[in-house]
């Protein structure tokens, strides 16, 4: 019987497995954030030592200021935050892409661009969008601090053998839709707990035609859904884009590396515990209105009512949404209005994303207060070559520096209480902007339309005509 | 690890889906050191007003002073790998959580931090968020070996992980079992060096 490319990447981490199931596994890479803090302090209570610094990188990205870096951070937490960082890490030896490094970024965009994350590794942070690397085929996931803690201890992890989900996507996505439009698709449908328990495989024509950039989104987007982790099979995609970047082998090794990595896929007899299949020609340009991504819809669609819904709970959950969101039932999606727009994060902060928000904004204006955050500052000087840093500036956005920003909240970027934002991030969380703030969930595109009409806004409206 | 056996205490009735960690700990107190308490931080922004002011919820009514159990409804602890979500819950007092289902990273972070996750059906958690015991303050019992949560007359059974269920009843501590392991970790290693040459770092 065949393997599926979960099953392949599993076995080959196992160290041991106990009586009970419980697999001792291998970790590959190790990247760490400002977070991390808790887990030093319980390395340091033990009295323990790091096991494989040389394994382990830090990054700079939930606290780092994305304006006025130049003058050091005001705030003494925050800069606490990042100093604790740089302190943990070079006690302990481990390499380090600080604040003033021209590398920074957010880790999940910063680790493949440096080759760090590659086909067939085992990859963990202490962070839950680390499902983003397994794009490149590797079984990467988010972790606790405890977890972090065993890894910095002993380079290896107990785990459960996940159950294997494959997510099957045909045909074409139409113009102007992208991953992300996608990934909400599946999250509304299968539910954010509708993968609990599974590593998801993308499969099929339509995320084989994705770029890179676009499976980085879709798997990033795997733990809304529930997944443990989300992947897809290196193809030659993958292989193209690795090729020569600072921390991939090199030359003669890379090559042979991508013999062994062409191995990397669900053999055609291999068996999953589930299927799901979706058409790309369904999916639409897709937003959400409530407080959690499964709360997404099509643009053209309007608000739930409650009235309708007969599972009282179920209809409580919507009553809960829509009031915290301050919209009514039945208010059609295009007619909300947002009071600001945010563009960046793991998720959508990376080249095409901005590119894909730049057509819709050159030679327009925004008529609402936004931000645009790469995802790397190697993104921010890409997009400043290719004139991206203008058309968003022109258009009236602020061209920051790079970090986790208004996704999460941490460093100052938030949205005010009561505000509503259209946002390329990946929580609509009551309070994830800051408190009391409402986030709209959607695609660099929609987001930039928004930013022009000052409404949630089918993107492809504005694209008539210029693609 | 302090070992988990059975509580008897009163519960908080939380009738809330997608209890996400963000809510369960802003991300604003997270810059704390763990030493000075998160319990004051759990569900913050559910629990008072923008002011800071007391908002009416049932972890606050002094009916349930001591509360270790909350019952909640499906998907608890989604999102954020944090685990400051489970430090807030454990600081607060409470040991066990009792929902449909659990965020998969938040699940293991409260194992690992003698926080019981125990998973009911939709119904029963349904029945007991409206139990009467449950609303008057009265004690439930929780029992992990025996996998039962009873509230009044109702006896509601739990699904548990069996390892993560092993590891609670002994309070057992994963980095000890870790550290037995040299060996086999040794052996993996010589073995994957020359099986997998291109995972090694260079530069």
């Amino acid at each position: 019987m065949g393997r599926t490319i979960i099953d392949k990447l599993w076995d080959a981490h196992v160290v041991t497995t106990r009586a009970d199931g419980t697999s001792l596994i291998w970790i590959d890479r190790h990247l760490l954030h400002e977070g991390s803090f808790h887990a030093f302090d319980q390395v340091s209570r033990r009295a323990a030592r790091v096991a494989h610094p040389e394994l382990t990188f830090g990054v700079a990205d939930h606290y780092v200021p994305t304006r006025g870096r130049s003058e050091g951070i005001a705030n003494p937490e925050i800069a606490r935050m990042v100093r604790q960082l740089e302190d943990n890490t070079k006690r302990a030896g481990i390499r380090l892409i600080g604040l003033d490094d021209p590398r920074q970024g957010i880790v999940h965009v910063v680790a493949p661009e440096q080759g760090l994350t590659l086909p067939g590794l085992t990859i963990v942070c202490g962070d839950s969008h680390t499902s983003t690397h397994g794009a490149f085929g590797a079984f990467a996931f988010g972790i606790g601090a405890s977890e972090v803690a065993h890894v910095l201890m002993t380079q290896t992890l107990w785990q459960k053998r996940p159950k294997r989900l494959r997510i099957t996507v045909e045909g074409a996505l139409g113009p102007g839709i992208s991953a992300k439009d996608l990934a909400l698709t599946v999250i509304a449908r299968i539910g954010a707990d509708g993968a609990q328990g599974h590593a998801i495989e993308y499969a099929g024509s339509a995320v084989r035609a994705m770029s890179m950039e676009g499976r980085m989104t879709l798997c990033n987007l795997s733990i809304e859904a529930g997944g443990r982790l989300g992947l897809i099979a290196p193809d030659d995609a993958t292989f193209a884009w690795l090729r020569g970047r600072p921390f991939a082998p090199k030359g003669g090794a890379f090559e042979s590396a991508v013999e062994a990595w062409r191995a990397l896929r669900s053999d055609d007899d291999a068996e999953f515990d589930r299927e799901i299949g979706f058409e790309a020609r369904d999916v639409a340009p897709t937003v959400t209105w409530g407080v959690s991504p499964e709360h997404a819809a099509p643009i053209d669609a309007a608000t739930p009512d409650p009235a309708e819904i007969a599972d009282e709970s179920r209809a409580q959950a919507v009553r809960d949404a829509l009031s915290y969101m301050g919209l009514e039932p039945g208010t059609p999606l295009n007619a909300i209005r947002v009071d600001r727009v945010f563009i960046g994060s793991c998720t959508n902060g990376r080249i095409e994303d901005l590119r894909a928000a730049a057509a819709v904004l050159v030679g327009r204006k925004a008529v609402v207060p936004g931000l645009v955050s790469p995802g790397s500052l190697a993104v921010k000087r890409q997009a400043e070559e290719e004139g991206l840093g203008r058309i968003f500036r022109e258009a009236g956005l602020e061209w920051a520096d790079s970090g986790c920003s208004m996704c999460v909240a941490m460093n100052g970027d938030a949205v005010p209480p009561g505000e509503r934002c259209a946002s390329t991030t990946n929580r609509n969380f009551k309070g994830r902007q800051g408190p009391g703030s409402r986030t709209h969930l959607m695609s660099p595109a929609m987001a930039a339309a928004a930013a022009v009409t000052g409404r949630l806004t089918d993107a492809r409206e504005l694209l008539a005509g210029r693609a | 690890m302090e070992p988990f056996k059975t509580l008897e205490t009163p519960a908080i009735p939380l009738a809330l889906a997608n209890v996400d960690t963000d809510q369960l700990i802003p991300a604003r107190f997270m810059k704390r050191p763990r030493a000075e308490g998160y319990g004051p931080f759990l569900l913050h922004d559910f629990r008072r007003d923008a002011g800071g002011g007391p908002r009416d919820n049932p972890l606050d009514d002094p009916r349930r002073t001591g509360a270790a159990v909350l019952i909640a409804r499906r998907n608890f602890g989604c999102g954020s790998s944090r685990e400051a979500a489970v430090y807030a819950l454990r600081d607060f007092g409470v040991r066990c959580v009792v929902a449909p289902s659990f965020g998969d990273i938040f699940a293991s972070n409260a194992v690992k931090n003698g926080v019981l996750p125990a998973r009911v059906s939709e119904a029963d958690a349904e029945a007991l968020l409206a139990s009467l015991a449950v609303a008057e303050g009265r004690a439930v019992r929780v029992d992990l070996a025996a996998q039962t949560v009873s509230a009044g007359n109702l006896v509601a059974p739990f699904a548990i992980d069996p390892v993560w269920k092993t590891q609670l009843l002994n309070g057992w501590d994963d980095v000890d079992l870790t550290m037995a392991e040299q060996p086999s970790i040794e052996r993996f290693r010589a073995q994957d060096a020359k099986a997998r040459p291109w995972a090694g770092l260079v530069g």
